[in-house]
């Protein structure tokens, strides 16, 4: 019981992951491949904060009485991805905004199908 | 005081120049500039070269704050042959980028494009020069999220399609990469590499460190497209514009296979580590299997440009073979590759790119490269003598690798995978040949109004093909400076 | 020695030489001459040291670490430069008129492309290490695809796809695995008298060895790798008098040699290369015979080439110090021969525009300094004096009959008769048979006529002269 309970953070962390993994790999609206993709640089956010906090320990401001404090770094670290992982949802937007426009559809499978007619 | 900081420099260069280029947008000014930070950073390579050959490996800490708790760019023997290799490349790419961005990048975009270029050239040297984990990440996002920008600004619109789907594919690989690093630091409490190295030989719980061995070899595997993470790839080459075609082809995939063998050699303690995985049986079944089925699809590829993509694929198939290999010969054969095989693919797509520009948007077809030997008698030689380096013919660059490759086979007694090496070969004078024919036997059709590709092109082309024979001869630098390398990788497994 | 190094450097500079001169045939044609007659002037300069026994060496540079690129004058690679400088002068003349005589295109790029190929000849006859030799050899097959895939139309794409793909597969595959199992094996990759392979290398590794050196040097076109030879005749009878007569099958059946004798040695080699007769004795049987058969005049000196080529892999293979002298020898021997018939088959189909044996009958009438010149090629090929291929065989035969390799003397036995077989009725019927058509044409032009003359006369005085050839090759040890 305490494998599951003591680590939940990583269930979850695990679930988000393969979840966001899915819908990338499923799912044929590009759109819904970003948001996939979203879930899935999410899900290491999670792995990266949740054993930041030390059990025992306060939040990492200096302060007399604590000994243990928990570490910010992995913070640093995940506000670093997090901007990351902004650009590059901002990045494909973008080109998807463009492949609106000049396909007419942000269906992979009708992409695809448009694609091919152009080599035949 | 100028020396000392040139490892940061390095990266500033390029870093500064990029948001220059994007409030001045003028696309003059914009080629001017790439074109000055690009000898800028060779220049400062070379400085390194020579001082990590007189006095060692440098560490630079950044700001001051002392490794390991402040992020240090270290330099030396394989990073600093990684440096002058992107380095090398960018400086031959980028003046004579002028007419083929002119030709296949809008107007009011094309300097756009210009700071898409400084910014990957940065992240690329970023991370080559970096000694901290998370920033190896950072750049590595830099570089590829310029890589996506770069592609997607080609001029057919499969060029957006094949940019998504290489951000879909390269951004999955970096988040794997950042997992595997997550898992390290969780086992280590670093960032910073040398200091990961030393503190993971006293771990003594290790499953989280193979795990993050496994997340971090296919992270950068999806980004150095090992067979079979390589789909992106094609489609990426083939519509890219020309000039980014030929930049990327030359050094993206190399700065990951340095990840890989910085990881692999100088993180990981490979003694204890890799008897636990099959890893180096792993990388010779994925290497060989690259290398066949790549040059057979190569073969029977129509389009030119993706004819060589695949191409690309079944060489890095020989530099991650020698990787699997691990022994001198071997990881000699595959650092001279980067160099060798970045000069041989970059002097191909820089010569493809001037007939792209001549044949305007008539379609880059096997076929329709018929008579290119009448039309463009220097491109069409230059395709030849790059062709032949990338088979492997003594006298060039490519016989080079391939000699320490089989060395490196035959050393292990592996007679297999010298004749899967041979038999790649075979089959890349196969498809190489197909274009040589084509261009010098076949009469020429349709409509001609070109001649020879514009004068900056064909120099910088030229160039790059003379590099080729060049370095088939003399290999003081190439194969001198990737042994070092080797020696080094080899010593730190003791 | 420097000298070494302008008989590389004449015929690559005439290369360039001659591209430029695309507008002004005739001086382009002159450099061609010029450039032929100063290497042969060049490499006759350089036989007065051998003969001494001095042998010049000169080291180009180092590619890797341990590895360079080494020029060495020894007796068999002088001999063999002896004969492709002064026939290229010979064919230089013969080519002029095989040219203009039909018309042909792109000229220049054919001379440029045969002075390049002479280059590569001249460097794997100077080549003093493996590495040195793989370079010029792999040089000759793409120097020579122009050359073979002249007539551009898609017969000769095809035949030059043939060529390239079995040249490639055979030197990649074999002889590539060769040198570098041999770098590994012995540490040195220079030839050395005596061999480098001696004490270094088990019996199986070098019987391996010697199974990829024999069919990785394609160039020699023993059986099953021979197809690129008929395949190269889709080329101008000019590229199949010098590069498949000379050049070209001649820089093979060297490498073979100077292999065997250089880095095996003659007790090693003897022990790892006894199954090579077998393989050289049914090359010289099936070829003869599809010979015989055959009856496109080129594709009916083709395979007579393969049959001779195995003479010479056959003798050498034997080992006996007689028997490398008549391997040795055959080299020069059948050059002059085969060339000579190339050039009279040339000469028929500038003249005539005949290329098939049936039609060649009653044309020695018309045609005949030709059909003697014809004549003389097929005695030397039989090996009947007063033809220089009477020398080579009598050493082979002695040879042969000192190391009591009976098979060797069978194979060369019925040889000569299969040999006999396809050449005498040809001369036998072009001046005895009643002539098939009644078209009126005289000889072949003057230059043809003038070669094939020189050929010819070079066959015999191999025969009366042959002091310089038999000097060199007593020497090769």
């Amino acid at each position: 019981m305490s494998a599951f309970a003591g680590h939940y953070a990583y269930w979850i962390t695990i679930f988000l992951m393969v979840a966001g993994m899915y819908i990338l790999i499923a799912r044929g609206n590009l759109l819904k491949k970003l948001i996939g993709l979203a879930l899935l640089q999410t899900s290491v956010y999670l792995l990266y904060i949740a054993p930041a906090k030390l059990i025992g320990g306060s939040a990492p401001i200096i302060a007399g009485g604590f000994s243990t404090y928990s570490n910010p770094l992995p913070h640093v670290l995940i506000l670093t991805a997090i901007v990351v992982g902004v650009a590059t949802l901002a990045l494909g937007l973008a080109l998807v905004v463009r492949i609106r426009e000049t396909y007419g559809s942000i269906e992979e499978d009708e992409i695809l199908a448009l694609d091919s007619a152009d080599d035949g | 005081m100028m020396a000392e900081h040139l490892p940061i420099l390095q990266v500033v260069l390029p870093l500064a120049v990029a948001p220059l280029i994007v409030l001045a947008r003028d696309r003059g000014f914009a080629w001017v500039a790439t074109t000055v930070v690009s000898y800028g950073c060779l220049a400062i390579a070379i400085a390194l070269a020579v001082q990590v050959a007189a006095s060692g490996t440098i560490s630079y800490a950044i700001g001051s704050w002392p490794a390991p708790w402040g992020i240090e760019y270290r330099v030396d023997a394989l990073s600093v042959f990684v440096l002058v290799l992107v380095s090398l490349t960018a400086s031959l790419v980028a003046p004579y980028a002028q007419r083929s961005i002119a030709a296949e990048v809008a107007d009011d975009r094309a300097y756009l494009m210009y700071a898409m270029y400084c910014l990957c050239l940065a992240g690329l040297l970023g991370i080559t020069i970096t000694g901290d984990a998370f920033n190896l990440f950072v750049f590595l996002e830099i570089s590829s999220l310029s890589t996506y920008v770069l592609i997607a600004l080609g001029r057919n619109r499969k060029a957006l399609v094949a940019a998504y789907q290489y951000m879909l594919m390269g951004t999955v690989g970096a988040t794997f990469y950042v997992i595997g690093v997550g898992l390290l630091y969780l086992m280590t409490g670093t960032l910073n590499l040398a200091d990961m190295a030393a503190r993971l030989r006293e771990v003594d719980e290790l499953r989280p460190v193979l795990a993050a061995l496994a997340f971090i070899t296919v992270g950068i595997g999806l980004k150095l497209a090992l067979f079979p993470l390589h789909q992106w790839l094609p489609n990426a080459y083939a519509y890219a514009p020309s000039m980014a075609t030929a930049f990327i082809a030359a050094t993206a995939t190399k700065v990951s296979v340095y990840v890989v063998l910085r990881y692999y050699f100088m993180v990981f303690d490979p003694a204890q580590l890799f008897a636990h995985l099959p890893t180096r049986e792993v990388f010779i079944a994925l290497s060989v299997a690259g290398m066949l089925v790549a040059s057979l699809v190569a073969l029977f590829e129509s389009d030119v440009k993706r004819l060589f993509a695949y191409s690309s694929v079944a060489q890095i198939g020989y530099i991650t073979l020698g990787i699997g290999l691990d022994n001198q010969a071997s990881l000699t054969g595959s650092i001279t590759h980067l160099l060798n095989h970045g000069v041989t693919k970059g002097a191909i797509f820089v010569l493809l790119g001037g007939v792209a520009l001549r044949y305007g948007t008539q379609s880059m077809s096997v076929a329709n490269l018929a008579g290119l030997a009448r039309r463009m008698p220097l491109t069409a030689f230059g395709l030849v003598i790059a062709g032949l380096s990338l088979i492997g013919i003594p006298g060039t660059a490519g016989f080079v690798s391939k000699w320490y490759l089989i060395m490196g086979a035959l050393e292990q007694g592996l007679w297999w995978v010298v004749g899967v090496i041979l038999a790649a070969s075979l089959i890349a004078a196969a498809y190489v040949w197909r274009v040589v024919e084509v261009a010098y036997l076949c009469p020429a059709r349709g409509e001609w109004r070109g001649g020879e590709a514009p004068i900056g092109m064909l120099t910088a082309a030229l160039a790059m093909v003379i590099l080729c024979v060049y370095f088939g001869f003399d290999t003081t630098f190439s194969v001198g400076g990737a042994r070092e390398a080797a020696d080094l990788l080899l010593r730190a497994q003791k | 020695m420097t000298a070494l190094l302008y008989a590389l450097l004449v015929p690559a500079v005439a290369a360039l030489l001659i591209a430029a001169s695309h507008r002004r045939p005739n001086l382009r044609e002159a450099v061609t001459l010029a450039s032929a007659a100063l290497l042969f002037a060049l490499v006759l300069a350089l036989s007065r040291d051998v003969l001494d026994g001095r042998y010049p060496a000169l080291v180009l540079g180092e590619i890797m670490p341990g590895l360079e690129l080494k020029l060495e004058l020894e007796p068999l690679g002088l001999l063999f430069a002896l004969v492709a400088s002064g026939l290229w002068l010979v064919s230089g003349i013969y080519s002029i008129g095989y040219m203009r005589g039909n018309d042909e295109a792109h000229q220049t790029r054919f001379y440029a492309c045969f002075a390049a190929a002479i280059c590569a000849a001249i460097g794997v006859a100077f080549a003093g290490n493996l590495l040195t030799l793989y370079l010029f050899y792999e040089a000759l097959t793409f120097v020579t695809y122009p050359l073979v895939a002249h007539h551009g139309d898609d017969k000769a794409r095809s035949g030059a796809r043939t060529y390239l793909a079995l040249l490639l597969l055979s030197s990649m595959l074999f002889l590539l695995p060769a040198i570098t199992i041999t770098w590994l094996v012995a540490d040195t990759i220079d030839f050395t008298v005596g061999g480098i392979l001696n004490g270094k290398a088990s019996t199986g590794t070098a019987l391996a060895l010697a199974f990829l050196y024999a069919f990785g040097i394609g160039k020699a076109a023993l059986m099953p790798i021979h197809r690129w030879l008929p395949a190269a005749m889709v080329a101008p009878t000019p590229v199949s008098a010098l590069l498949h007569a000379v050049a070209v099958v001649k820089a093979g059946v060297f490498s073979i040699v100077k292999v065997l004798v250089y880095v095996f040695g003659v007790e090693l080699g003897a022990q790892a290369f006894a199954w090579l007769p077998w393989v050289a004795g049914f090359t010289i049987i099936a070829a003869s015979i599809v010979a015989l058969r055959a009856d496109n005049l080129k594709r009916r000196l083709a395979y007579s080439t393969v049959s001779q080529l195995s003479y010479v892999v056959l003798a050498a293979a034997i080992l006996a110090p007689l028997s490398i002298v008549g391997a040795v020898l055959h080299i020069a021997a059948h050059a002059f021969g085969k060339i000579t018939l190339f050039f009279a088959a040339g000469a028929i189909y500038t003249a005539a525009h005949k290329t098939e044996v049936s039609q060649l009958d009653g044309l020695g009438r018309r045609m005949p300094w030709t059909f003697a010149a014809f004549g003389i090629g097929a005695l030397s090929m039989i090996g009947l004096p007063p033809a220089a291929g009477f020398v080579s065989k009598w050493f082979m035969v002695i040879g042969a009959l000192e190391a009591q390799h009976w098979l060797a003397l069978g194979v060369i036995a019925a040889s000569t008769l299969l040999n006999a077989g396809y050449f005498v009725p040809v001369v036998y019927r072009a001046f005895l048979a009643p002539a098939r058509d009644t078209a009126m044409h005289g000889e072949a032009p003057w230059t043809m006529v003038v070669a094939l003359v020189a050929t010819a006369g070079l066959t015999l005085s191999m025969f009366f002269l042959a002091d310089l050839p038999l000097g060199l090759a007593e020497r090769v040890r």
